[in-house]
């Protein structure tokens, strides 16, 4: 264990502090940077993509080559259910729920009620 | 805080289970005393990192569940046996069954597969534990204090009453106040660190443990099934941590992520849930099938047809488990091209299962069964599982499932598929391995009875509620009218005979401890194929004195049998190194138990100091050199001497 991780406890403490730091730079994004929401999101994703870069070199021994690819075969799928979660979520919550209870300015949206809207905008299906 | 604010007060059922439950804890504290077993408790069970161990106390906790959780079936039977009866008020009923539905999966099904892996799983790979020992015990206390966590809401703060599915907004903070609902995310949150954890460890010693010799397509069925499931575990368990997480901080400090106001999406939560929801049910019928194919195998005494089809059925299933969590809400209003293409993904699961059947059925084709326990368990499922699997294709037709949907149809057919699949297999598994867990068999006549009254009370019971679906009855009511009457009366007597099924079940098992033979061969049925069976019973804490040489086939055991092999070759015995027992697990986990139970009232100070304990205890793991100890050879040899009556003789 201890031949192939010489720099063993700076490695982790460095990527340790690292990580919490971010997380509290998106913590302080969110809740009291100020700026627009979209900079928000797209600030919250670089440092979510900076935070799984420091977990995957400094914890994950993604640079280290074992008797078995585990690291990769994990690793491409957990992207392919991330990816199912994400588009998955997106494909099935897009019907059109929203807040607006008539007249909103979203797109398409003029349907009544909540739950009741449903499929009316999309399809015309009629069941319920 | 007032003192009937904290207890539930005013139902006498509640009172009665308060009594019962005071009366039970006394009993132990007492018989613990009186035969001096405190110590024998503690450095024998609550500190042991030993995977048998571990797993036994997995199906006791199972086997209690099933009492608890069976209880409140029975209770919602009472309740509708007769039209407009008054045993249950609205508030009670929906309480019991979200219990019952929660602890049936969480801390049933689960636990009583979690906890036969544990015992198996190693001994059929060839593994001396778990790849991690400590973070098994670990995950057993997460599991035993998440269930307690659970089960006390209600006697103190109230039960959650949303179904099992807990759907927002209904559990929101507006709609649902008091700590009832904040009992359901927590007990399952602090059991869900198990396992996670098991999924992992389970993962990692089917990996990196098999003995030399074992590839993975020479692994048998079951260790394959629960490699797969480890599998689902990891990536599907993460999703319901975030969504139960997600809640708690929308309850607990007033966030909106599923709340009706401020912009939540309360549909996210079912979305979240069933992401998470449908892989669950894989993660409970795999196991299922891997049990039952190699029981099938074992007593139709034949090579399992089609091992690596099964194979590779299992890792299909798996995959398309992930792709077709949208068909629990298609009334949610998606739309039809949504809907349609999650049920095509839905009608594509029945392929691989249904190759399944077929390979079952084509072993048992020409071969000279034999029909002790395990297999009737094992042949009444192949069956009544095709019932629950048919009409889950019914279901599956988006455009049907309009009619069927919340409706006692699909009461029926999840019964239909979780009873004769995860519960016949946990039976069927519990009686077949029964010896390595416990040293003696179970008894014959009785389990016979057990099993027939089970199965005879499981297809009275949930059979009409087929017709009551089609009827109109809605799911989750608590009073039926006068037109549905009959249907449910029948349903009712076969609830009760289930019940009296499971106390025979119960009977067997105690009668057996006080009269079945100890002297048991290793391969206790005489029939059996895979490793776990060429070891001693009971089996020794290192397992495998030595490993076998010449794996040639799945059927490990055959291969050895031919060979002349056994575990036990003097020449190459050396020490074995073993983990030593820690008190820490339990004690890490009773912390969180406090923290959780803080959480639960929202007492956030008595929290965070629970969670710097935690910590605390993570440091001192941290810093913990022990390095275990060794079995020496002359103890080996002794002991596996004494196993196997001096020399082997087994034929």
């Amino acid at each position: 264990m201890a031949k192939n991780n010489k720099n063993y406890p700076i490695n982790h403490i460095v990527g340790f502090a690292l990580s919490i730091i971010l997380t509290i730079v998106a913590a302080w994004t969110a809740l009291s940077s100020g700026l627009p929401t979209m900079w928000i999101i797209i600030a919250i994703m670089v440092l979510a993509v900076i935070q799984a870069g420091i977990q995957l070199f400094m914890f994950m021994h993604i640079t280290e080559s074992g008797a078995t690819n585990a690291p990769w075969n994990m690793i491409i799928h957990s992207a392919v259910i991330a990816s199912i979660v994400i588009a998955g979520s997106l494909f099935t919550m897009s019907f059109g729920f929203t807040h607006d209870h008539g007249g909103g300015d979203h797109e398409g949206g003029s349907a009544p009620g909540e739950e009741e809207q449903q499929d009316t905008e999309h399809d015309g299906h009629e069941g319920h | 805080m007032q003192l009937d604010e904290f207890f539930v007060t005013g139902e006498p059922l509640i009172y009665a289970g308060m009594v019962a439950i005071a009366v039970v804890s006394a009993a132990i504290v007492f018989l613990l005393t009186y035969f001096k077993k405190w110590k024998w408790l503690w450095q024998e069970w609550l500190t042991t990192v030993d995977h048998k161990k571990i797993g036994v106390m997995y199906i006791l906790v199972a086997l209690a569940m099933i009492f608890r959780a069976g209880v409140d079936a029975l209770m919602m039977r009472l309740q509708l046996a007769f039209p407009d009866m008054n045993f249950l008020n609205s508030q009670h009923y929906n309480e019991v069954f979200t219990t019952h539905g929660t602890i049936m999966i969480f801390f049933v099904a689960m636990p009583f597969l979690i906890g036969l892996m544990n015992v198996v799983v190693p001994l059929q790979i060839g593994a001396r534990d778990f790849a991690f020992p400590y973070v098994n015990a670990l995950s057993f206390w997460s599991l035993f204090f998440g269930a307690m966590l659970f089960n006390i809401s209600f006697v103190i703060g109230g039960a959650p009453d949303t179904g099992w599915t807990n759907y927002a907004p209904q559990a929101g903070a507006v709609l649902n106040p008091g700590p009832g609902i904040n009992f359901y995310l927590l007990g399952l949150q602090l059991s869900g660190i198990g396992t996670l954890a098991t999924g992992i460890n389970l993962m990692v010693t089917i990996l990196r443990m098999r003995a030399p010799g074992i590839t993975l397509f020479k692994m048998p069925i079951f260790s394959w099934s629960t490699l797969i499931t480890s599998f689902i575990i990891v990536f599907a368990f993460p999703i319901l941590t975030v969504a139960l997480a997600l809640m708690t901080v929308d309850r607990i400090f007033g966030s909106h992520f599923f709340t009706l106001a401020g912009e939540g999406l309360p549909m996210m939560w079912a979305n979240l849930f069933w992401l998470w929801g449908h892989p669950e049910v894989y993660i409970v019928i795999l196991p299922a099938f891997g049990i039952f194919s190699e029981i099938i195998a074992t007593f139709a005494r034949k090579q399992l047809f089609g091992y690596k089809t099964m194979v590779w059925a299992i890792i299909l299933i798996a995959g398309l488990s992930f792709v077709v969590w949208v068909h629990h809400f298609f009334t949610m209003g998606a739309g039809a091209f949504v809907n349609s293409i999650f049920s095509i993904t839905t009608m594509a699961i029945a392929v691989p299962t249904g190759v399944k059947i077929f390979n079952w059925l084509a072993t048992l084709y020409k071969s000279k069964i034999i029909f002790p326990v395990p297999m009737l368990w094992s042949l009444a499922f192949i069956p009544s599982f095709t019932i629950g699997g048919v009409t889950g294709v019914m279901l599956g037709m988006a455009a049907a499932d309009y009619q069927y949907h919340n409706t006692y149809f699909l009461v029926s057919h999840f019964h239909y598929v979780l009873i004769p699949g995860t519960v016949f297999a946990s039976f069927a598994g519990l009686v077949f391995w029964y010896p390595k867990l416990f040293g003696h068999k179970l008894n014959e006549k009785i389990g016979k009875w057990a099993f027939w009254l089970f199965l005879i009370g499981f297809h009275v019971c949930f059979f009409p509620q087929y017709f009551l679906g089609l009827d109109g009855m809605a799911r989750r009511v608590f009073t039926v009218g006068p037109e549905w009457f009959t249907l449910n009366f029948i349903s009712t007597v076969g609830a009760f005979t289930m019940g009296l099924g499971f106390m025979v079940f119960v009977f067997g098992v105690i009668y057996s401890f006080r009269y079945s033979t100890r002297d048991l061969p290793g391969d206790d049925w005489q029939y059996g194929r895979t490793l776990e069976w060429a070891t001693p019973t009971p089996v020794p804490k290192y397992n495998f004195a030595t490993l076998p040489e010449n794996v040639r086939t799945h059927d490990t055991l055959i291969d050895m049998k031919e060979d002349g092999e056994t575990t036990f070759d003097e020449k190459k015995l050396e020490s074995i190194h073993m983990p030593s027992y820690t008190g820490q697990p339990f004690i890490m986990m009773a912390i969180l138990f406090f923290a959780s139970f803080a959480l639960v009232f929202e007492w956030i100070t008595l929290a965070v100091i629970g969670l710097i304990a935690t910590i605390v205890m993570m440091f001192i793991r941290s810093f913990d050199y022990d390095e275990g100890y060794h079995i020496e050879v002359d103890e080996l040899r002794e002991n596996e001497r004494r196993a196997r009556g001096l020399d082997d003789d087994r034929e």
